[in-house]
């Protein structure tokens, strides 16, 4: 190395050092002491103290894991394509010559920007069995369908429903879906018009136009969506947790992963169980992580690159 | 080709869908004014008979110290804001403008770290501060933004990227030191990426709810979040006239710099997604 290299070398890790620091005490430590803290037995207020495999074995044998696991892995396959189609949708409609665009734009983003606490409470409301609005509305079409059908349909009681709960999470979400909008709406404008011209003197129709020109030219920001949205939704915390007042809902029906390592470390400080659990849900993510990125790689249409 | 029709159906489509995502909000104030035996008749009533602005001072008394949470809220973001814009500036500048042996490898080894979130390290996290005895104080909540968060070194690496080479170039020659390029050049031109980083972050940090669940002990440190938390778990109940009434005060700041900040805003989530 020349002393200008070791100048610059000097410089770049001066320069990075409060990551280091916050790298190191804040992912490499956490990680390790996981690892660690996984096989022990450790309340907090003592040692920790050796236990082996324990920690696992009993997560093995734990039906609540299970459900939590199952709930998590439900909620990214339903609410990620879901949020996707919708996301897309609204940006395509946008991205027309319509008047009023921005004051729409406007409409669907803001309530991405809804703090978690609001939302939650919000969407409680809106979703009360008795008296919410979203079953308000859906009363009449219903009471018009069994007329017309002879069938006995009542709108669900959401949150209050084991077999529902899930579905009024998913719709909660739907309704943040403007921040990824915002994101595809960039994507659309970046694709040239020619193409679309071209493809409209081969005689293409809108849904072709779509399928061929539009669908292939956005997968790259499709890609960065579903990988930031597989991470969100694998680590959802906040708005099931306050959507049951601090808890699980009906039948542990919104047990996720991130509650059931907050439960464990901080309702019944069992450290060593929770990070036990926090390893799986690390694991996971990164499994499924790559998963997505081998297969998207490969169908990821990068114009002129 | 049969342009109008479709164009109508956009639309009305968005008509239809802009009212869906308009309703919940509208529900929200027209709820938090309300008498509480209004809130729950049936059919719905769209509109409150007389508008109760008393229901906010009502709400707010009933959440216990609202200003006190306010306070904490903004004490918090504030910092979160000054901390995460300095330190990612300059660890962006130590992954883009200077070149040294293993930056590129470090910068991945950066963008991995995106993939933990909170969830996964706050067992190992608390039991750190709890040993340096920060549990119960807001250090936990503002100290880590000083360590430069990695989605915003990314952001602010891409824009420093973009900086032409030859504006640094003559002051390297002339001898001037990293940090005075960093300071008196680089900063100064990136302002609209800095201002992108601390909106975003400030957002966060309001938003935030299991950082403040998991370190904060005492109610009177509650930030907004938590404090609507416990009292919605704990006394909320079905006064959902107080509760609106509340949530609305915590949306209405969001929504408040979001109109002041809007291009910012939206050139900033679009470039996340593009980069």
């Amino acid at each position: 190395m020349t002393r200008g290299e070791k100048r610059e070398l000097t410089a770049g890790l001066l320069f990075i050092s409060p990551w280091l620091v916050g790298f190191l005490a804040l992912s490499v430590y956490p990680i390790l002491a996981s690892c660690w803290f996984s096989l022990c037995d450790y309340s907090v207020l003592a040692d920790p103290v050796y236990i082996g495999t324990e920690n696992y074995s009993e997560l093995w044998h734990d039906e609540v894991f299970w459900q939590a696991l199952r709930n998590t892995l439900v909620f990214a396959a339903v609410s990620i394509p879901l949020s996707t189609a919708l996301a897309i949708g609204l940006a395509v409609l946008l991205n027309q010559p319509v008047p009023g665009r921005g004051v729409f734009r406007t409409i669907f983003f803001l309530p991405s920007l809804v703090p978690a606490i609001a939302l939650a409470i919000l969407w409680q409301w809106m979703l009360n069995g008795p008296v919410g609005l979203v079953n308000n509305l859906l009363r009449q079409p219903l009471d018009l369908i069994n007329r017309l059908a002879g069938t006995s349909l009542q709108p669900p009681d959401w949150l209050n429903d084991p077999s529902w709960a899930m579905w009024g999470l998913v719709i909660t979400g739907l309704w943040g879906a403007g921040n990824a909008m915002v994101i595809y709406l960039a994507g659309l404008q970046e694709i040239p018009a020619e193409l679309y011209e071209a493809a409209e003197m081969d005689g293409a129709n809108s849904w072709q136009r779509f399928m061929h020109v539009t669908l292939p030219l956005l997968t790259p920001v499709i890609f960065f969506n579903v990988i930031m949205g597989l991470i969100g939704s694998l680590q959802t915390f906040a708005v099931p947790y306050i959507l049951t007042n601090g808890g699980d809902g009906p039948g542990r029906s919104l047990l996720f992963l991130a509650t059931y390592i907050y439960q464990s470390a901080f309702d019944y400080w069992n450290m060593g169980y929770a990070s036990a659990l926090a390893l799986f849900l690390f694991v996971l993510i990164l499994a499924l992580t790559w998963i997505v990125v081998r297969f998207g790689e490969k169908r990821v249409h990068y114009a002129g690159r | 080709m049969n342009k109008l029709p479709s164009r109508l159906l956009s639309i009305a489509l968005l008509l239809v869908l802009g009212t869906i995502f308009i309703l919940p909000f509208a529900w929200m104030v027209s709820t938090s004014l309300k008498p509480l035996n209004e809130t729950m008749v049936l059919p719905p009533q769209w509109l409150p008979s007389h508008p109760q602005w008393k229901n906010y001072p009502e709400a707010m008394d009933a959440m216990g110290s609202f200003w006190l949470y306010a306070r904490n809220s903004l004490l918090l973001a504030v910092l979160n804001v000054v901390g995460t814009v300095i330190s990612s500036a300059l660890v962006a500048y130590g992954f883009s403008r200077i070149e040294w042996r293993g930056r590129d490898n470090l910068f991945l080894l950066l963008l991995a770290t995106m993939m933990i979130p909170f969830p996964v390290i706050m067992v190992p996290v608390y039991t750190l501060f709890r040993e340096l005895g920060w549990i119960g104080t807001f250090k936990p909540l503002w100290i880590p933004a000083f360590l430069g968060g990695a989605f915003n070194v990314f952001l602010l690496r891409q824009f420093f990227l973009g900086i032409p080479r030859d504006l640094t170039e003559a002051a390297r020659i002339d001898g001037c030191s990293e940090f005075r390029i960093f300071w008196q050049i680089i900063l100064p031109l990136a302002k609209p990426a800095l201002f992108t980083v601390g909106l975003f972050q400030f957002m966060a940090t309001w938003n935030d709810f299991l950082g403040p669940l998991v370190f904060l002990v005492r109610q009177d440190q509650f930030t907004l979040a938590l404090g609507l938390q416990n009292y919605q778990s704990m006394f909320g109940g079905t006064s959902w006239h107080y509760l609106m009434a509340a949530s609305t005060l915590v949306v209405l700041p969001v929504i408040v710099l979001f109109f002041l900040t809007q291009r910012t805003f939206i050139r900033g989530i679009s470039t996340t997604g593009l980069k």
